[in-house]
């Protein structure tokens, strides 16, 4: 009976020995800053000089038009484009599925490999593709899409558009692969059943795969969303937040308002909980849907 | 004769959508190696053929910067952080799941709710951190953070589920400690679980940019993904420099990919199986 409560404790200090020294970083480097931004959010001025204001600063964000305007740009981002590319990767992935395709190694290699970019690397190179006199501008001339060079760059609609075809460049790719892993270790029989009962490609993508893939949907959409609300080092690295903060998003405001303006850290934090709270109401109703799916 | 020629279609136009995403995917690719022989003014301009002004591109590049310093300063940070991350995260991943008690498990929430919060909101907080303990601008104030990644946490803790207990037991019957069982055995075991780990991990310092941003300043201490961004933010950026710093920055990544495309692929997927 001894030996048995001296072995749970030699598992116990051993439990512990194995976790401590993650925790130890993670309360230095995650549990401390996260306490410290909640601190500062509650309060305005900085150091020695700072002055409890409560939810003020929260309260400040409702007569910021920029606030609104990184606001609705970034949730303009999520609205539009993740859907796009999550379409995209659904068909890119059901087509690199068809039993009679040919080169399909190559053409999965191929579709995937603007994974392996990094993001100030790839956003360098849009930048480059889609100046006024660019490559992209000459294509679309050429080919007669359009009469007279798109100012891709210098308006802040177009800007938005260039963010999000280079968005969905780097990630469509990412994302089939998710939907490609869940379609192969989906039961085969169940899609041959369906070719033999001659039912047409777009009903077997909408009543069949789609609601098979569910889970690795739902999955994909909240990674890329938290990813979107997120969204910094494209936009940062393309047009710095411009034209006329056309592309200005959540993440860039705050680093604009730590490092760029006036450094007014309370409120940067405020901003960011912003984020926080949006990823985490994002975060239940994945949860909720989850639960839902294995009752 | 009509279904088959209806099958025959559909097939060209799978074969033909395919193709056309997967140039597209290439193309920036190609894009960029072309730019790199360029000159800024033959790259706004949208020249897509090669030109000679690789070799002036990369010397006054190697002016501005040292390249082989600022080569070894990503990979010192990508290859200490990495291997750190690995043993840190791997070790409490194995914790948590063969050690589980009641108080563990409510830390282990803990630390997967730590991932919740955006980094946005630690970057200033951060920053004052490494203020005080005096590591601003310097490598190790770039990596400590990225240490403890909670999502590795979870991605081992999640492959442990996977390791066979009758390998614990009978190493424990051979009179093995537990740090011995999980350095020669679980470790050895799990080494395609590693590979990805170290992949993601590698891949995502490379390629970190807003911490090291805010973190660095000196110019002989920066990444070549900081190269690459102050090149690019300049009044008038030089695209021919610039090309050949995302051909210097890609091409590391894709030799891995292309070395490691399966581990590549399942450190992507992680623990969703």
């Amino acid at each position: 009976m001894a030996s048995v409560t001296a072995r749970a404790r030699t598992l116990n200090i051993n439990g512990w020995a194995f976790v401590v020294p993650a925790l130890a970083l993670i309360a230095a480097f995650a549990i401390y800053p996260i306490l410290t931004s909640i601190w500062m959010a509650l309060h305005a001025g900085q150091g020695a000089e700072a002055t409890f204001v409560g939810f003020g600063n929260f309260v400040r964000l409702w007569s910021d038009p920029m606030f609104y305007q990184a606001l609705t740009n970034t949730f303009i981002f999520l609205l539009v484009q993740v859907p796009i590319m999550i379409g995209l990767a659904l068909v890119m992935a059901s087509c690199l599925n068809m039993p009679s395709l040919r080169w399909r190694g190559l053409l999965r290699t191929a579709l995937f490999l603007p994974c392996v970019t990094s993001l100030v690397a790839y956003s360098v190179l849009f930048r480059s593709m889609f100046s006024y006199d660019g490559i992209a501008n000459a294509v679309l001339l050429q080919l007669g899409i359009v009469s007279e060079p798109v100012p891709w760059l210098t308006d802040p609609y177009w800007a938005k558009v260039v963010v999000m075809i280079a968005l969905t460049w780097r990630w469509t790719g990412y994302n089939m692969i998710f939907y490609l892993a869940a379609m192969q270790n989906a039961d085969k029989s169940i899609y041959e059943a369906s070719r033999v009962d001659g039912i047409s490609s777009f009903d077997r993508m909408v009543f069949i795969t789609i609601p098979m893939l569910k889970p690795v949907i739902l999955f994909t959409t909240v990674t890329s969303t938290i990813g979107t609300l997120q969204l910094f080092d494209e936009v940062m690295s393309i047009t710095q937040g411009g034209p006329a903060d056309g592309t200005l998003t959540l993440s860039l405001y705050i680093y604009n308002l730590s490092f760029k303006f006036m450094p007014d850290f309370g409120y940067a934090a405020a901003v960011s909980y912003v984020i926080a709270g949006l990823v985490a109401v994002l975060a239940a109703v994945q949860f909720l849907a989850t639960r839902e799916r294995t009752r | 004769m009509n279904a088959s020629l209806r099958s025959l279609l559909r097939s060209w136009l799978v074969h033909g959508f395919l193709g056309l995403m997967a140039f597209l995917s290439v193309a920036p690719f190609a894009w960029m190696v072309v730019g790199a022989t360029n000159a800024s003014i033959d790259i706004t301009s949208g020249k897509l053929s090669f030109g000679s002004a690789f070799v002036d591109n990369i010397s006054r590049l190697a002016e501005l910067y040292s390249l082989p310093l600022i080569f070894w300063n990503s990979t010192k940070i990508a290859l200490i952080g990495s291997v750190v991350t690995l043993a840190v995260t791997s070790l409490a991943g194995y914790g948590f799941e063969m050690f589980a008690s009641r108080t563990r498990e409510r830390v282990y929430v803990v630390v997967l709710l730590s991932m919740m919060v955006p980094f946005a909101a630690l970057m200033i907080p951060l920053f004052a951190l490494m203020a005080n303990l005096d590591l601003l601008d310097t490598h190790a104030a770039v990596i400590l953070p990225t240490l403890a990644s909670a999502y590795l946490i979870f991605y081992f803790r999640q492959s442990s589920k996977a390791f066979p207990a009758e390998l614990r037991e009978a190493a424990m019957l051979d009179g093995l400690r537990e740090w011995e069982i999980f350095l020669f055995i679980y470790v050895p075991v799990m080494r395609s679980t590693y590979a990805a780990a170290f992949i993601i991990t590698f891949m995502s310092a490379w390629n970190g940019f807003l911490w090291p941003l805010i973190a660095l300043q000196s110019p002989e201490l920066k990444t070549i993904t900081l190269v690459i961004s102050s090149l690019g933010s300049a009044y008038t950026p030089d695209f021919g420099l610039i090309m050949v710093a995302v051909v210097l920055a890609t091409v590391p990544m894709l030799l891995i990919f292309f070395l490691m495309q399966r581990q590549f692929v399942r450190g992507l997927l992680g623990s969703v199986k």
